[in-house]
C-alpha cells in the first residue's frame, strides 16, 4: 500500500514539474517581459537595467536553472510589476474566487445528481426528455455566452441584480449561476448514463427478485454502483475550484484567482502565473488522489487491486 | 403426483413493443413438485417466470393470469409483489456472478432477504447467514460471509445465490438456467445442492434449462416450450420415453443415447423463428418434419391426449411418435 502511495506522489510531482516548465517555455517564448512591462515608449537604458535587475541576461538555461531552483526551495518569486511577492498577491486572491466556484460546486452536485438520477428513473418520459434537452442545452453554450446573456436579461433588462464587481453577494449570484449551469448539465448527463447502465445490470432483478422494494433497490443496490463514475466528474470539478473560473471571473470582473492570471499573462509577469500554475496543478493533482481514494472506498474489486499492487 | 396445485398460470401473454413473445401460458405447479421447462434460446421459457413475478421491465405488456394459493400476480400491487418475490417464490439465474450486486458483500446481500422476509435483524441475521453457507457447501462460512462477489468462484457464487434464495424460505425454487455459465464439473455440484436442498426443505422446483439431460435428473414433469408456446407437457419419465410432438422427438433425437446401440444425431433444421413474423399456424411447421396442410391453417391448440399429457399438434398423437420412432 506504502509503494502505490509512493508512485503516486512522485507521478504527482513530475506532473507539477512538467507543468512548470511548460509555463517557463511559454511564456518567455512568446514575449520580453521587460519590453512589456515597462511599456514601449520606455528608454533603452530603463529597460537594461529592469533587465539586469530580474536576471534576463542570463542566457536562458541558467534562467531556467534558477528559476528551478528556487521554486525547489519553496521561493516563488516576486511579481515583476509591483514586486509583492507572487505568493501572497495569489492566496489573497484564493478566498475571493472559491465564493464563486464553492456556490456553483453545490449546484453542480445539488443539481445535477438527482436530475440525472430523475431522468434515469424515468427514462423516456417527458421529465426525461426535458432533462436532456436542458443538459444539452447547459453543456454545449459556453460560459461567456451564458454570462453575457444573463447579463442582459437579469441586470441590463430586468435590472434585478448587478452585472459585474464584487461588492455585495448579489454580485455573486449571476457569476455562481453560470458557473453551475454547466457543471450541473455534465453531471446530469453522467449521473444518467451511469443510473441507467446500472439499472439494466443483472444484480438489479436479483435484487427485485428477492422481494427488495423498488426504492431500496434504487438507494441500496443501484446508486453505490452507479456513483464509481460520477466521483470521478466530481472530482474533476474540485479540482477546477481554483482555476475553473478564469472565463466567467472576466466576463463579471470579479477580481479573483482568474483575473489576476489573465493579467499576469498579459504582463509576461512569470512569477506570479507560475505560482498560480502550481496552485492549479496541486489541487488538480490532490483532487485526482481523492478521487481515487474514493474508488477504493467505493469499489471493493479495486480496494482488492490495489492491494495486490503494492 | 397427486398433489395440490399451488401456483397456476393461465392465458398468460407477454408482449414487448407490441411484439408477443408468450402467447397464452397454461400451466400449474403443485407443492413439492419439480417442473422442468424445456426448448431453445427465446422460446419464452425464462419470460414467463419473470412476467409471473413482475420481474420484466416496464415495456412489457403482461396479460391474462398467474395465481399463487389464490392471490393474483399479475398486475399485482408491489407490496404484494415483494413479499412474494423471495418469501414464497424466489429465482436464481445463469449468471450467478453478474446477478449478485458487486459493492455488496454477500452476507449483506443473503441478510436483506433474512430481514425482509423472516424479520430477522442483528447477531440472527449473521447466525442465519451462516447457517445458509454450511448448507449450500461454503466451507469457513464465517469468514466469507464479509467477502465480496469477485472474491468467490462462478460455482461458489450460484451457491450464495441458492442460500439468497433459501434465506426467505420460499415455497418454489424458480432456477433459471443454473449451471448454464458454469464448468461442466461444477454443474452437476449445484444441480445435485439444488435437489438436496429441495428435497430437505420440501420446496418446489421450476427448473428452466435448454439442456435436456439436467432436466431429466431433475424433474418429474416437464413442458416442453417453443417460440412462446407450451408444445408438450407430460410426466419427464413418459416425455423422454415416449415424445409426441414433432419437437420434442427433434429435441431428443439430438441428444446420444445413454445405452444402447450408438447412432447418428439427428438435429432439427432451420432455426427459431422472430417473433416479428411467426409462420402462420404452428410455428414449429416449417421446421417440421411431418408438415402437413393442417398445420398451415391455424394454431394447433394445447389439449389433454390422456391423463397427466397435454399435446399441441394436429397430428393423431399416437401415430405421430410412432412414425417418427420408425424412421429413425
Amino acid at each position: 500500500m506504502l509503494r502505490y502511495f509512493a508512485i503516486r506522489l512522485g507521478r504527482a510531482m513530475i506532473t507539477i514539474a512538467l507543468v512548470v516548465t511548460f509555463a517557463f517555455i511559454v511564456l518567455r517564448m512568446s514575449g520580453d517581459p521587460a519590453q512589456i512591462i515597462m511599456g514601449p515608449e520606455a528608454p533603452p537604458e530603463v529597460i537594461a537595467a529592469f533587465r539586469k535587475a530580474w536576471g534576463l541576461d542570463d542566457p536562458i538555461w541558467l534562467q531556467y536553472f534558477h528559476y528551478f531552483g528556487a521554486i525547489l526551495q519553496g521561493e516563488l518569486g516576486r511579481s515583476m510589476r509591483d514586486g509583492r511577492s507572487a505568493i501572497e498577491l495569489v492566496t489573497e486572491r484564493i478566498p475571493v474566487t472559491l465564493a464563486l466556484t464553492l456556490p456553483a460546486l453545490a449546484i453542480k452536485i445539488g443539481l445535477g445528481i438527482p436530475a440525472g438520477i430523475y431522468a434515469a428513473l424515468h427514462r423516456g418520459s417527458l421529465a426525461d426528455r426535458v432533462v436532456m434537452l436542458l443538459s444539452v442545452a447547459g453543456f454545449t453554450i459556453p460560459s461567456f455566452v451564458l454570462g453575457l446573456t444573463l447579463v442582459l436579461i437579469f441586470a441590463v433588462k430586468l435590472g434585478w441584480l448587478p452585472s459585474g464587481g464584487q461588492d455585495s453577494w448579489r454580485h455573486a449570484i449571476l457569476p455562481v449561476i453560470t458557473l453551475g449551469i454547466g457543471g450541473a448539465a455534465v453531471l446530469a448527463r453522467f449521473t444518467r448514463s451511469a443510473m441507467l447502465e446500472v439499472l439494466g445490470q443483472p444484480f438489479i432483478r436479483t435484487a427485485s427478485a428477492k422481494g427488495v422494494p423498488w426504492r431500496d433497490v434504487i438507494v441500496g443496490h443501484a446508486l453505490p454502483n452507479a456513483a464509481i463514475p460520477t466521483v470521478t466528474i466530481v472530482g474533476f470539478m474540485i479540482g477546477t475550484l481554483i482555476a475553473g473560473a478564469v472565463v466567467v471571473e472576466s466576463v463579471f470582473s470579479w477580481p479573483g484567482v482568474g483575473r489576476l492570471l489573465v493579467v499576469a499573462v498579459a504582463n509576461r509577469d512569470l512569477a506570479v502565473v507560475q505560482c498560480i500554475l502550481l496552485l492549479v496543478a496541486a489541487t488538480m493533482v490532490t483532487s485526482n488522489l481523492i478521487v481515487d481514494f474514493l474508488y477504493g472506498f467505493l469499489d471493493p474489486r479495486l480496494r482488492q487491486n490495489a492491494g495486490k499492487a503494492s | 403426483m397427486a398433489t395440490t396445485t399451488q401456483l397456476s398460470l393461465s392465458g398468460l401473454t407477454v408482449s414487448f413493443d407490441g411484439v408477443t413473445v408468450l402467447h397464452g401460458i397454461d400451466l400449474a405447479i403443485g407443492k413439492g413438485e419439480a417442473l422442468g421447462l424445456v426448448g431453445e434460446s427465446g422460446s419464452g421459457k425464462s419470460v414467463t417466470w419473470l412476467a409471473a413475478l413482475g420481474l420484466l421491465p416496464g415495456k412489457a405488456r403482461v396479460s391474462g393470469s398467474a395465481r399463487l394459493d389464490g392471490i393474483e400476480l399479475v398486475g399485482a400491487r408491489p407490496e404484494t409483489l415483494d413479499k412474494v418475490r423471495g418469501g414464497r417464490v424466489a429465482m436464481i439465474f445463469q449468471d450467478p456472478t453478474s446477478a449478485l450486486n458487486p459493492v455488496l458483500k454477500v452476507g449483506t446481500q443473503i441478510g436483506e432477504a433474512l430481514s425482509l422476509h423472516r424479520g430477522l435483524s442483528g447477531g440472527a441475521i449473521k447466525a442465519e447467514a451462516k447457517r445458509l453457507f454450511d448448507l449450500v457447501g461454503i466451507p469457513d462460512a464465517e469468514r466469507r460471509l464479509s467477502a465480496y462477489p469477485h472474491e468467490f468462484s462462478g460455482g461458489q457464487n450460484q451457491r450464495v445465490m441458492i442460500a439468497m434464495a433459501l434465506a426467505g424460505e420460499p415455497d418454489i425454487l424458480v432456477a433459471d438456467e443454473p449451471t448454464t455459465a458454469l464448468d461442466v464439473t461444477i454443474q452437476a455440484q449445484i444441480l445435485d445442492l439444488i435437489n438436496a436442498v429441495r428435497r430437505e426443505m420440501g420446496m418446489a422446483l421450476v427448473l428452466i434449462s435448454h439442456d435436456l439431460g439436467v432436466i431429466a435428473e431433475t424433474c418429474d414433469r416437464v413442458a416442453v416450450m417453443y417460440a412462446g408456446r407450451i408444445v408438450e407437457e407430460a410426466p419427464a419419465a413418459q416425455l423422454f420415453a415416449a415424445p409426441r410432438h414433432p419437437y420434442a422427438q427433434g429435441l431428443l433425437h439430438s441428444l446420444p443415447p445413454l445405452g444402447g446401440a450408438r447412432r447418428k444425431l439427428v438435429s432439427i433444421p432451420g432455426v427459431v423463428p422472430d417473433p416479428r413474423s411467426l409462420p402462420k399456424g404452428c410455428a414449429f411447421a416449417p421446421r417440421c418434419t411431418e408438415m402437413s396442410d393442417a398445420c398451415l391453417a391455424a394454431t394447433p391448440a394445447l389439449r389433454s391426449i390422456e391423463m397427466g399429457r397435454r399435446l399441441a399438434c394436429v397430428l393423431e398423437p399416437q401415430s405421430a411418435s410412432q412414425r417418427q420412432f420408425e424412421a429413425a
